[in-house]
């Protein structure tokens, strides 16, 4: 049994589909002079199976194991690693290190490489075991309940029955004893061992009744020998050789031509699972390609954050994005916008050259009011601003929840900040919508708009209708604002506490956009001179309009 | 934002919907007899992905569509040449891996195309990944270039999703339109870089459970007074055909219902595609003028004239917010496509 020190590495392939690729990469270990035993489904059909030997030859060091049917985490598949092992064993007495691969495992170096590291670490188990109190990573919450039900559906085809039966145990409190003196561990399944563990496990004199508990566990390809390993093995090293990455279902994700790149930055030996018709990995990988090209660090790194963005992708998705693949129901998505903006009521009356000064202060470009109901009124008066988002007022009120999510979309990284009140085409879903929107920011001074109509219009019987309307619409909007659903920030102030300390509310109204510096060089806006503005009030007051319009413009509304 | 319909709402929807399959399916069946076969192509056998097109005088874009589309690994090409003039039917018959067949039926009274494209599909497409795009479309999805379509399937099936959502993607010329020529067997998408970035609109469609996409150039040129008449951009143009589906409107929706919904609702990212829609080579101008006369094209056509009349003008659909076509990267990170859980 010393040949662990000088024996080389021998390679159990579990095979069931694209078994060309499974040829080549078996030639690809017999070429290097590691013997294979090779293990084929018996669903696999005659003819292929048969296509397969006559492609691989007969070969001093290729052996084919026992068939057995393996299905997804059935017991069978330990059975046939079982099996294939002990061949393996037995015919090539020289093999040190049994890898355990599938048929779509592609080896990420050259062989020698492998087999001196191995060399370099002789007595050395690599086979990730985790204890099951730490596996954290297991699929529908099962971990110690993998070891102490019983599992008589296939979670696959069976799913509701699995489900339930499992239910039905818990509440019957039923607990499966674990054989002594084993203490449960899981991991990945693919693994490399020596022959010295692998031995002791398969010539355990307990194996009987192991494997008559095992076979009832679910997944016990993923825990019979990361549990056996643990009590034969001298030193684990506790990873796998193979790199798989899983997603959130549990399946491994395919690689692709493209992940050429990655895999070449991998510190594993193997990779599962590729395609099988990316052909310029396989050539790559498996001809001597990688040596012509200067050697590349291992970045492992790389490659976790690489799956970890398109599953975060798949998972979270981007803020703010709506398109044809996403499309969040209400309240399902964390965000609804792409990022934080500000929204003005009424500064624009009550200051002169509100938005001059705003861009001033913030170093952002001000849009007036985006919902004024000729057309949108953008930066500089644009008639399209980013992604082409158009200014006609026709488009806009078409979708008008949209017309914001884009332009927050489009101009991403940019702080928006735009002017809205009743006098725009105020859409009561918008409202809802900013209302709340944790990204949105709302300051109103409350009866601005009366400002507005000041310096627009004589008092006529149209405009007094005018202004009972816009006054409605304000209380509407800020009903809505002031509900207990609101996630926006919100400061609302009165006219009268405008007139009493102008600049005042609009440091604060600016206070998290604004540049300190930029502020003190310009200063605060100057409030627009509202003289004659008392009579024009008194002269609506006397029109008929409703008093609580005017409480807005008295010095006691403050609180 | 999605809300969910009312239990009994929904039933209700489906059940319509249900007959309507039926009334389509039958139609489909019933119109087939438009159709007549001009040619055979060798049989393509269980795996192979197909497409289907319908097509009428689009010999400037006919080359580098199939070239796209073998790159792609399309295996047989199913065209219904509807009374082709200019050559593209005897182009057709001279391709190796199409079968063609031919109508002089009017495409309206086919409802656009698709009762005959159901017939066909009916006939052929059980079990088949299929593409169904027009000539003037070329369809992209994430890493394009580097997987075929034959991943995209692969994947697809193991997350037991039928179908790509996709949007079209209008691309245009900087300049008048009449100047954008292009020469048969060049990709189109040289003499068209530019599109409109970020200004499309969603609205789901609960009878359908569809997504309706609208904006675009055209929405911001030409409809931008009625963006309610815009086109609508969402299509299905990768699918998974069972005997018993039925298209509605275009590839835009399908039947059953549940078809369409191929978006993430959760809050994450589905995988979905473009169709880079090259519509607007030089010859639209000419082929605006054609169509206006033809009215075979949209419901209620005459409301259109005036959508012809501008594009009878060769107008310059460019603007300074125009942004120019990079490749799918760019589409992805501009939100416009994504790779889902498609790493």
């Amino acid at each position: 049994m010393n040949a662990t020190a000088t024996g080389t590495l021998g390679i159990v392939m579990l095979c069931h589909t694209a078994l060309r690729r499974a040829a080549q990469v078996a030639r690809f270990w017999l070429e290097a002079g590691c013997p294979v035993v090779i293990h084929l489904d018996r669903a696999v059909p005659a003819a292929e199976a048969q296509a397969m030997r006559d492609d691989l030859g007969s070969h001093p060091l290729l052996a084919f194991g026992p068939r057995h049917r393996c299905d997804w985490g059935s017991w069978h598949l330990v059975a046939a690693t079982q099996d294939a092992c002990d061949l393996l064993l037995r015919q090539f007495p020289q093999v040190g290190h049994v890898l355990l691969t599938s048929g779509a495992c592609l080896p990420l170096r050259p062989a020698t490489d492998m087999q001196a590291y191995l060399a370099a670490h002789p007595q050395t188990d690599f086979i990730e075991s985790v204890a099951i109190e730490h596996a954290t990573w297991t699929m529908g919450g099962l971990s110690e309940e993998r070891f102490t039900l019983y599992f008589p559906f296939n979670w696959h085809k069976q799913r509701w029955a699995f489900d339930q039966f499992v239910e039905v145990q818990r509440k019957l409190r039923i607990r499966r004893e674990i054989p002594r003196p084993l203490r449960p561990h899981m991991g990945s399944q693919w693994w490399c061992l020596t022959r010295a563990t692998l031995s002791a496990i398969l010539n355990d004199p307990k194996r009987k009744r192991y494997e008559r508990y095992f076979r009832r566990n679910w997944i016990p390809d993923e825990s019979y020998f990361q549990t056996l390993a643990r009590m034969h093995a001298r030193a684990i090293e506790s990873r796998s050789l193979t790199l798989v990455k899983f997603d959130r279902n549990g399946r491994p994700n395919l690689f692709y031509d493209d992940h050429l790149h990655l895999l070449r930055r991998s510190d594993c030996f193997m990779a599962r699972k590729i395609w099988p018709e990316a052909n310029r990995l396989y050539d790559f990988f498996l001809s001597d390609a990688a040596r012509k090209l200067p050697p590349v660090a291992p970045e492992p790194a790389k490659i976790d954050r690489y799956f970890e963005l398109a599953e975060r992708q798949r998972t979270q998705g981007r803020a703010g994005l709506y398109m044809q693949s996403r499309f969040p129901g209400i309240d399902s998505s964390a965000s609804k916008t792409a990022g934080p903006y500000s929204v003005f009521s009424g500064f624009d009356h009550m200051f002169e050259h509100f938005e001059h000064w705003l861009g001033q202060v913030t170093g952002t470009r001000p849009h007036g009011h985006l919902y004024a109901p000729e057309r949108v009124q953008f930066h500089g008066g644009a008639k399209v601003w980013h992604g082409a988002i158009s200014d006609s007022a026709a488009i806009r009120d078409y979708n008008p929840r949209m017309f914001l999510t884009n332009l927050l979309w489009a101009t991403r990284g940019e702080r928006q900040c735009f002017a809205y009140g009743p006098e725009d085409t105020m859409d009561h879903e918008v409202n809802w919508f900013m209302a709340t929107d944790t990204n949105a920011e709302i300051h109103v001074i409350r009866g601005a708009w009366v400002l507005g109509l000041w310096q627009r219009a004589e008092i006529s019987e149209s405009v007094v209708a005018e202004a009972g309307r816009l006054h409605r619409r304000e209380q509407d909007w800020l009903e809505i604002l002031q509900s207990r659903w609101r996630m926006a920030r919100l400061q609302v102030w009165s006219v009268a506490d405008i007139r009493h300390a102008p600049e005042l509310a609009l440091k604060k109204a600016v206070s998290e956009i604004a540049d300190p510096v930029a502020l003190t060089a310009h200063g605060t806006a100057p409030l627009r001179p509202l003289d004659g503005f008392d009579a024009y009030l008194l002269a609506l007051r006397n029109a008929g309009l409703a008093p609580q319009v005017f409480k807005n413009f008295q010095g006691d509304a403050r609180r | 934002m999605l809300t969910p319909l009312p239990f009994w709402q929904d039933q209700w929807f489906a059940f319509r919907m249900h007959w309507k399959r039926r009334r389509y399916r039958a139609r489909a069946i019933a119109r087939a007899r438009d159709l007549t076969c001009l040619k055979r192509g060798p049989r393509w056998g269980r795996g192979a992905i197909l497409l289907f097109c319908t097509i009428r005088n689009e010999i400037e874009r006919i080359d580098w569509f199939l070239h796209h589309y073998r790159a792609l690994g399309v295996g047989h090409f199913i065209f219904v040449d509807n009374a082709s003039t200019d050559g593209t039917r005897a182009h057709l018959l001279a391709q190796p891996d199409a079968t063609v067949y031919a109508t002089e039926a009017s495409y309206k009274r086919a409802r656009f195309g698709m009762d005959w494209i159901n017939w066909l599909m009916l006939r052929h497409a059980r079990g088949h990944w299929c593409v169904v795009a027009d000539a003037d479309e070329l369809l992209i999805y994430p890493h394009w270039q580097t997987r075929p379509l034959r991943a995209l399937t692969d994947w697809l099936d193991a997350q037991g999703q039928p179908a790509l959502p996709s949007m079209m993607l209008e691309l245009y010329p900087k300049g008048p339109l009449d100047q954008a020529a292009c020469h048969p067997g060049i990709d189109p998408v040289q003499a068209l870089n530019w599109f409109d970035a970020g200004n499309y609109t969603i609205t789901h469609k609960p009878l359908l459970d569809c997504l309706l996409v609208q904006g675009g150039p055209r929405a911001r040129c030409f409809f931008a007074q009625t963006p309610e008449r815009a086109p609508t951009l969402t299509k299905l143009p990768l699918i998974r055909w069972n005997w018993h589906n039925a298209w509605v409107n275009s590839t835009h929706s399908i039947l059953p219902r549940h078809l369409n919904r191929q978006f993430a609702t959760d809050g994450g990212e589905g995988v979905s595609g473009l169709l880079l829609h090259t519509k607007f080579l030089a010859t639209v101008v000419e082929k605006a003028k054609i169509e206006k006369a033809r009215g075979e094209h949209f419901g209620n056509a005459a409301v259109f004239d005036s959508y012809y009349d501008t594009v009878a003008e060769a107008p310059d659909l460019w603007c300074a917010q125009s942004t120019r076509y990079e490749g799918w990267q760019q589409m992805e990170d501009l939100g416009l496509m994504s790779r889902g859980g498609w790493a």
